[in-house]
């Protein structure tokens, strides 16, 4: 499930729901709640109950991706006709090695996290075996945006 | 096989207020690594692990697991179990260790 393209809404292209989702970082205690408001709306809009394991599992990494590693973001989730598309721009560190980030086992994850069961390095590589479209953009000092989507019969 | 024949065959117990009865397991998922948990679990199934904070929960809940059973005594805090209540998972809790609770699981029968 890998694509080259970025999600990038096409001229034309009929946006049936959008809404965007403040994430802080650090914010343990709200850890998955994003991504739980966002399986509610994919569940009342009839999205099928696969695309929506495939989002919520996505959702939930790049939201306790923010919250471990970035100061803030923004989710913002775009429901099109047969393909479900979210922008996550925050503002961090950014990515020093992309290639390295995208490595399966590798981890930033501080002793805190690993105590919690984070920091298998598995992050973003789950993000990425659950799109269809998946790119990701980062910039030291700056922040790190991630755009997946999954898509689907309509 | 329904969580409160599990329940009642392991003796395990249950934290905070919960309906095993309605809930049917279709399998067990054994870990402690939360991406593992959220990409591998299947729904309808008992998750078995020593993690219970709140962002377990979350994930519990987005892939719609059927319960969690939590080894070797650990108690989650009143939160965690609040925040279970409302997402409707159960939480068992056991002395035993996950091996422990694996051999005893197979001999309930649960494959």
């Amino acid at each position: 499930m890998n694509g080259d393209a970025p999600p990038l809404p096409a001229p034309g292209e009929e946006v049936l729901y959008s809404e965007s989702f403040p994430i802080r970082g650090n914010d343990f205690e709200h850890g998955g709640s994003v991504a739980a408001r966002v399986k509610v709306i994919l569940k009342q809009l009839g999205i099928p109950s696969d695309s929506i394991r495939h989002l919520s599992i996505s959702n939930f990494e790049a939201e306790m991706n923010v919250i471990m590693y970035a100061d803030e973001a923004t989710l913002e989730l775009q429901v099109l006709s047969g393909e479900v598309r979210v922008i996550l721009a925050d503002r961090g560190p950014g990515i020093v090695d992309l290639d390295l980030a995208m490595q399966e086992g590798y981890s930033t994850a501080t002793p805190e996290m690993r105590q919690r069961g984070f920091g298998a390095g598995l992050g973003l590589p789950n993000i990425k075996r659950n799109s269809d479209v998946f790119s990701i953009t980062s910039t030291v000092g700056v922040g790190t945006t991630l755009r997946y989507a999954v898509q689907f019969e309509a | 096989m329904k969580l409160s024949e599990i329940a009642r065959k392991l003796e395990l117990k249950a934290v905070g207020q919960s309906d095993l009865e309605s809930k049917d397991i279709t399998g067990v998922y054994v870990s402690d690594m939360v991406s593992d948990i959220i990409a591998n679990a299947k729904a309808g199934n008992l998750l078995v692990t020593i993690q219970i904070h709140n962002n377990v929960i979350a994930a519990a809940n987005l892939v719609d697991i059927s319960g969690i059973l939590v080894t070797q005594g650990k108690q989650p805090t009143e939160d965690v179990v609040k925040m279970a209540e409302k997402a409707a998972i159960p939480i068992l809790s056991t002395e035993l260790n996950g091996w422990q609770v694996m051999t005893k699981l197979y001999e309930a029968g649960v494959r």
